[in-house]
């Protein structure tokens, strides 16, 4: 046979393995759901990269395994393969035609980034604060409270602005596609358009040390309407300082993110459980014991370092009491968030 | 000085070392022994109702404890004036004693105890490990271990004025096998050197990742806590890069000199300081994973989780800078060798194809590893000295003490690059071995030879890559995206170079030629999947997913792993002198590329449907249970077919039958000298007279020896 009829056969081989190796790759590569108007663009282009990848997978492997059956040496061959050096022509060809694919892809991809970071109109803007490892969620244009689990509206571009407190950490929802690291001493800015309702789970991509596995949290996307009624049963929800210190112990831990370490119903997480904490006797890692009492309690929020029980690393954030403080001037020094926090911790129980 | 030196050369030094060592592994037995005698021994006797009066037990245990050790310690000191020489156990001790690279732990060890007890000194009783002494005894015990070892041995007594000459063969007295554990200068030695060294390195890199592979065949923690999941993974993927630079330094030491006719590197001291610097810095690597908490950095040690975290960090963070000590002399070794010893006729275009890619890999290590020692000394600096270079908080109004990302941009500078300097020879060992067994020239020689030059040069503008979602700006995203994407078109010249070989050729199916098709078929895999990472809003879905994992892994595995195992299969007549079991070759052929092809495109598969990479547990909302478990099974095969490969490689060695000369009718330099190659690869000077792959020209002729003068 000769060369042309060969690459007649090849040509034919790979039109026909381009779409069966389209199909086998889409079953094996599926992606979540898209629910943003964000994910949808990108999944074009995801649709983009797997034709592309079809294609050239086709081409090279039929070209290969081709070649290795068909150019084999029989048994009763002697002698070398034939003497070809080289070919400029196809050279150029092949280093051209790759040329004119990717920067075909890089300007699809520039053009579409800048459309999906792009500041919107009407957009809604939440504060994210991340902290190992617990998400907290704020809303300022809804009067600045604060969630442990996003809520948002269907629909409705938003911008979060996301910080975080000790190390670094990625906010990604898988079913919204995009995702964005959080930089302490920084403010990330992240653009969503969510479109369809459900229920989702924020993933800390970027490790960020012991429990960076569990670093999850809620995500709702809602309607309209529904999102109207949670904002008013948040809003409408009493003044911290007409609460009890035990109900205003359940806002902070879930606003300051405690339940990323310490569990209320005993289960053991990076840090001790709060449930039974009080007045347990506490064995510390340089072996003498300690009863939780107020004073050790406050001592531990404030120096996390100075007592570290045994069996637990230590890995708690150090500017609780910066933190707390800035939280307690809202109030103008009338509540005491570590008192609120041991009043929460009495009533846990065995 | 030359006291000194007689010292450590007499009978007495030697016994000293035997004596120490012979205390090192007594105290591990006497550790085990005891946590026996607490776990079982004194609880059993105590069920069984025996009861003995107070602490006789207890005395009982160590009186044999230190009858134990002084038996150990004793007879090894003895074997090391040379008593008890008829036995295994007293050559062990003896012969153990004059290597390099126990008097190099030792040195190791010592250092150590003597930083940490200077530090116990200053600090009396508040004295515990911390970022300051921990990083000081770190660094002085890699200089120990040289010190020790005698690395620097020649170079110590220049600047003391005595003229030192280079000695050949193994060390005075000693037999010839001794060469392998002692510091030597020639280039096929210290090449064996690094590939043994990186196939164990290999070995401890893959044990881990068996473990974190079991661990994640189910979600919620099984078998290991989060912690030492983290440690495990961060730790898999540093010993893993330093295992890879070894086998590099493997291939690059053992093959440029002879391939260019030269008969050894140009520096062969710096060559053997090269090799041996990097074993304190892979034992600092492993010991970090012992030390406080381990590390759970990742092999990135980001700040500021790598600034506040665990006191194992620093130690992995200071064994990776030395290791990059290695990769720059060797870069300049082989950069000066080929610039200047190349044989008669060796026109930059008629040297192997392999020997671009090593001077193309060269250049990158040489110019990047730079950055990545500032990035790393600068978090230790942190740590140690309190300088706040990646430090956010504020020390006034929105005036930061530092910045993390800087670490990023600096880290990313040399850790891009290199991933080229890790795939680079091993492409070019797929260049080099394809015109042998498709009998044909490679196709289009200088298009190949450029392209490997082309990847490391573009591979130094697509570092920000890697920070597509760290929070930087658009106008820097794209920029980045655009030069990503060019990586494709030098990369594309070589599987399409590679594919015009094939065509045509009168094809055979050894199972290096396995390798290298298997290596081609990962590496596109590999390289098909990167386009998609590049292009920013598809990547924003992709990036720290285990697509990334799968991604790197077939690049890793097509650009070096496989590419190796073929490189070992290939030069292993040429090394040993006796041929591997063919049908054990296929077998591991077999067994490693589906093994490999489910695992990539499993990891693929769960990072697309939200799996990230680096965590312990895993949401069984995910629904990536079963590819999960796919993937742990097919990562136990490829585990089991890389033990057949060193059962038939360690057994051939010993009892194969003899290799022909040439086994692979190869026109390369090494295959038509003889083997095993001599000391200074030829017995006579050699010319180029040809091209080098020319398969297929009936007459034609790459080498021939220059006759001798009167001949």
């Amino acid at each position: 046979m000769n060369n042309k009829k060969h690459l007649l056969i090849v040509a034919l081989l790979i039109i026909v393995v381009m779409p069966i190796t389209y199909v086998i790759l889409t079953a094996v590569y599926q992606l979540p759901i898209a629910a943003s108007t964000q994910a949808d663009s990108i999944d074009n282009m995801f649709t983009g990269h797997f034709i592309l990848i079809s294609g050239l997978f086709a081409l090279v492997m039929v070209f290969m395994l081709y070649s290795l059956f068909v150019f084999r040496r029989r048994p009763d061959e002697e002698g070398d393969g034939l003497y070809i050096h080289g070919n400029t022509a196809l050279e150029i060809f092949w280093t051209a035609a790759p040329l004119v694919l990717v920067v075909g892809f890089a300007i699809w991809g520039s053009v579409m980034l800048v459309d999906i970071t792009e500041a919107k109109a009407d957009e809604m803007a939440i504060d994210v604060t991340a902290r190992q490892w617990s998400w907290s969620f704020a809303y300022p244009e809804q009067g600045g409270y604060s969630s442990i689990e996003l809520v948002l509206p269907v629909n409705r571009p938003i911008v979060l602005q996301m910080r975080s407190e000790d190390v670094l950490h990625d906010f990604w929802v898988p079913e919204f596609r995009v995702k964005q690291d959080l930089v302490p001493g920084s403010i990330e800015v992240l653009r969503i358009t969510p479109n369809v309702e459900g229920e989702y789970k924020v993933r800390c991509a970027e490790i960020c040390g012991l429990n960076h596995s569990g670093m999850l949290a809620d995500v709702r996307v809602v309607s309209q309407a529904e999102f109207d009624a949670w904002v008013l049963e948040k809003q409408s929800g009493p003044d911290p300082l007409s609460m009890t210190p035990e109900e205003r112990g359940i806002l902070w831990f879930q606003q300051f993110g405690c339940g990323g370490c310490h569990s209320v119903d005993g289960s053991d997480l990076v840090g001790p459980t709060w449930l039974g904490l009080y007045e347990r006797e506490e064995l510390l890692e340089d072996g003498t014991t300690v009863i939780a009492d107020d004073d050790y309690i406050r001592n531990s929020i404030l120096n996390p370092a100075s007592q570290i029980v045994a069996g637990y690393a230590n890995v708690m954030l150090q500017t609780y009491g910066e933190q707390f403080a800035v939280e307690e001037a809202k109030y103008n020094g009338q509540i005491d968030i570590i008192e609120d926090i041991i009043a929460y911790i009495k009533t846990l129980e065995e | 000085m030359k006291a000194i030196l007689t010292f450590t050369r007499s009978r007495f030094a030697r016994a000293l070392v035997a004596g120490a060592l012979g205390l090192i592994v007594a105290a591990i037995l006497v550790a085990i022994l005891n946590s026996a005698h607490t776990t079982w021994v004194t609880p059993g006797l105590e069920a069984l109702g025996v009861q003995l009066p107070g602490q006789l037990l207890d005395l009982a245990f160590w009186a044999v404890a230190i009858l134990i050790l002084l038996a150990i310690v004793v007879t090894a000191f003895l074997s090391g004036f040379g008593m008890f020489h008829s036995r295994r156990m007293g050559r062990f001790w003896y012969y153990a004693a004059g290597t390099a690279l126990v008097w190099g732990v030792l040195g190791q060890a010592l250092t150590v105890a003597i930083v940490l007890f200077i530090s116990y000194l200053t600090m009396g009783s508040d004295f515990r490990l911390t970022d300051g002494n921990v990083a000081l005894a770190a660094i002085f015990s890699v200089i120990g271990f040289l010190l020790f070892s005698g690395v620097l041995t020649d170079w110590i007594q220049w600047i003391f004025g005595h003229k030192t000459e280079l000695h050949h063969g193994a060390p005075e007295g000693e037999p010839e096998w001794m060469r392998y554990f002692s510091v030597d200068v020639n280039h096929k030695v210290i090449g064996i050197q690094y590939a043994v060294t990186s196939v164990l390195v290999l070995l401890v890199g893959g044990t881990l990742a068996i473990v974190f592979r079991l661990e994640l065949s189910a979600p919620g923690m099984q078998l290991i806590t989060e912690n030492t999941y983290n440690t495990f993974f961060s730790a898999h993927g540093i010993i893993m890069i330093a295992s890879i630079l070894l086998g590099v330094g493997a291939m690059v030491n053992y093959l440029v000199p002879v391939m260019i006719g030269a008969s050894d590197m140009a520096f062969p001291r710096l060559n053997a300081f090269s090799f041996w610097v990097s074993i304190p810095a892979a034992l600092l690597i492993v010991s970090a994973m012992f030390v406080d908490t381990g590390f759970d950095t990742g092999w990135v040690g980001y700040p500021p989780l790598s600034t506040v975290g665990s006191l194992g960090i620093i130690l992995f963070l200071l064994g990776f800078y030395f290791n990059g000590f290695a990769s720059i002399a060797s870069a300049i070794n082989v950069l000066v060798t080929v610039g200047v010893m190349r044989a008669k006729g060796m026109a930059l275009f008629r040297m192997p194809i392999f020997v671009w890619t090593a001077i193309s890999a060269s250049i990158i290590q040489f110019t990047a590893t730079q950055t990545v020692g500032v990035a790393l000394t600068m978090v230790v600096a942190q740590r140690a000295l309190g300088l706040g270079f990646f430090d956010p908080t504020p020390v006034a109004a929105g005036v930061p003490v530092g910045q993390p990302l800087l670490y990023q941009q600096l880290f990313w500078f040399y850790s891009h690059p290199v991933v080229y300097v890790f795939v680079l020879p091993g492409l070019g060992v797929i260049s080099e071995l394809l015109p042998v067994f498709s009998r044909k020239p490679l196709f289009g020689y200088k298009w190949v030879a450029l392209s490997s030059l082309g990847i490391a040069l573009v591979g130094f503008l697509v570092w920000a890559h890697h920070m597509f979602v760290s929070g930087m700006d658009d106008s820097l995203r794209i920029p980045f995206m655009i030069s990503t994407m060019f990586v494709g078109i030098p990369t594309g010249v070589k599987f399409f170079s590679w594919l015009g070989t094939l065509w045509g050729g009168k094809i055979i199916y050894p199972t290096p030629m396995l390798f290298v098709l298997g290596a081609i078929s990962v590496f596109l895999i590999g390289g098909l999947t990167g386009p998609i990472l590049a292009t920013v809003p598809t990547d924003m879905h992709l990036h720290d997913s285990y697509w990334v994992v799968g991604h790197f892994h077939a690049t890793m595995f097509g650009g070096f792993i496989f590419p190796f195992f073929a490189a070992l299969y290939y030069w292993f007549p040429k090394i040993t002198g006796r041929m591997y079991n063919e049908r054990l070759g296929k077998l591991h052929f077999w067994l490693m590329v589906p093994g490999f092809w489910v695992m990539s495109l499993g990891q693929m598969r769960i990072g697309l449907m939200g799996m990230r990479r680096r965590i312990a547990n895993y949401d069984p909302a995910l629904g990536v249970e079963g590819t999960q478990i796919l993937i742990t099974i097919a990562a136990l095969v490829i585990a089991w077919s890389v033990l057949i490969m060193l059962y038939n490689l360690v057994s051939s060695a010993r009892s194969a039958e003899l290799a022909p000369e040439n086994p692979w009718e190869s026109r390369s330099p090494e295959w038509v000298a003889p083997t095993p190659l001599p000391e200074f690869n030829f017995d006579r000077p050699i010319e180029v007279v040809g091209d080098p792959y020319d398969y297929g020209l009936a007459d034609s002729k790459y080498i021939q020896t220059i006759p001798a003068a009167g001949d």
